[in-house]
């Protein structure tokens, strides 16, 4: 890969701050970011370290939420997050593989957005807050399509709070070679209503699927969806499946979810 | 360059990096540990696998940098320093849980790393431990019955599918 400079702050601020420089990127655990590199698909003139950054790591659990500091590893939140939000934990857990999770790091996953990746489901699914430097913004304003989101360029995800729901499930088809969801559904039960997040199907990246939810809202049971068919016009179609195929997942994933949730 | 310093398998090593460095490459080309192999150089392989803080990761998809100050356990730190294997390489002898021995490396870290968190691992959560760990050789079968000799249990005359 091409090289860079490498600088590693100890504070958000001087972080922040490291990211204004041109052709500067924050590198979290860099489970994506270095492939891609590798792949001369990204040439930053300077990676930002978050890993020295203080006060990033670490989950905590009170009042009806669950909150995951930015840099905290998918493997932390398999085990740490197993009581107090299993499907969470169990979503986290599902991510790659082993030595992946214990690089890779929520804020990562939910700066890159990839539309295959599981955590925007979660964010998504849940209704979450995603806390940054700056502000914090609501999962519904956050994702803005395909590696798109509402971050600036020296905005680094600080932590993510997610309320936790009365029933939840993440079901994942794997793409195995990838080990990403070929198509993935964050199904939340709260007591407001229930909330679909599709991953891995869509061109647009994560989506809510708001027929389900009314659906589900108002029968919590997968026959509810039975008669519910998606659009697969704007579904992703490569090599591993049609859009035809991804959106006749959406629903078949929809309704385990359902039925694992309870 | 940077001067970046670790300890590796218990002692302290310094060498220098740049920002590209990665970490499999510092192990190997500067401190010349070759024991870590890189396969795919794409985080598929698990080659590379080593243990940073305690932590299996694939060293191929991680900085030097990142690792200044780290203590870093690889393969050349298994065996006893008479070069007796442990007794989890000597699993892999006894079960013929390698041919060619390229991704082994990778597979004992892995399987060290399992063991540590979870001793008594079934079959299943040992064949789910090891998908981020491609061997071209074996079809699995051995390296899993190795690891379940390794950890003290009873071992299949032929695994399961």
């Amino acid at each position: 890969m091409y090289n860079f400079e490498f600088v590693k702050p100890s504070t958000v601020e001087e972080a922040a701050a490291a990211l204004q420089g041109e052709g500067a990127q924050a590198l979290g655990g860099g489970q994506t970011l270095l492939p891609t590199m590798k792949q001369r698909l990204a040439s930053p003139e300077t990676l930002v370290s978050l890993t020295g950054v203080e006060g990033m790591v670490g989950i905590s659990a009170g009042d009806g939420t669950v909150t995951v500091g930015g840099a905290t590893t998918h493997a932390q939140v398999a085990s740490e997050a197993a009581s107090a939000y299993p499907a969470l934990a169990a979503l986290a857990g599902q991510i790659g593989d082993p030595a992946v999770r214990n690089r890779g790091t929520i804020g990562g996953s939910l700066a890159n957005n990839d539309p295959a990746a599981c955590y925007p489901s979660a964010a998504l699914g849940s209704g979450a807050s995603i806390s940054t430097n700056k502000r914090n913004i609501a999962a519904d304003d956050y994702f803005q399509g395909m590696f798109e989101t509402a971050l600036d360029e020296d905005e680094i995800v600080t932590s993510v709070s997610f309320p936790v729901p009365e029933a939840a499930s993440y079901q994942k088809f794997l793409q195995p070679a990838s080990r990403f969801a070929l198509t993935g559904v964050f199904v939340a039960k709260f007591p407001g209503g229930v909330r679909v997040a599709v991953t891995g199907a869509s061109n647009n990246g994560v989506f809510r699927w708001t027929e389900a939810e009314e659906a589900l809202s108002k029968e919590f049971r997968a026959d509810a969806l039975m008669d519910l068919r998606i659009n697969h016009l704007n579904m992703i179609s490569d090599l591993h499946g049609s859009q035809e195929y991804r959106a006749h997942l959406v629903g078949v994933m929809t309704r385990r979810a359902v039925d694992a949730a309870g | 360059m940077t001067k970046v310093t670790m300890t590796i398998n218990g002692k302290p090593r310094s060498g220098e990096a740049e920002g590209r460095t990665l970490l499999a490459s510092f192990l190997r080309e500067e401190l010349g540990l070759t024991g870590t192999h890189v396969g795919c150089d794409t985080s598929q392989c698990g080659a590379c696998v080593v243990h940073v803080d305690g932590k299996a990761v694939k060293s191929c998809t991680m900085f030097a940098l990142e690792a200044d100050g780290a203590q870093v356990d690889t393969i050349e730190g298994q065996a006893d320093a008479d070069g007796t294997l442990n007794s989890l390489q000597q699993a892999f002898q006894d079960y013929h849980g390698l041919q060619c021995g390229f991704c082994t490396p990778g597979m004992v870290m892995s399987a060290a790393a399992l063991l540590k968190d979870n001793p008594k691992p079934s079959e299943a959560e040992i064949r789910h431990y090891l998908e981020g760990n491609i061997c071209r050789c074996t079809g699995y079968h051995n390296i899993v019955r190795a690891i379940l000799a390794a950890s003290g249990q009873d071992v299949p005359a032929v695994a399961a599918e």
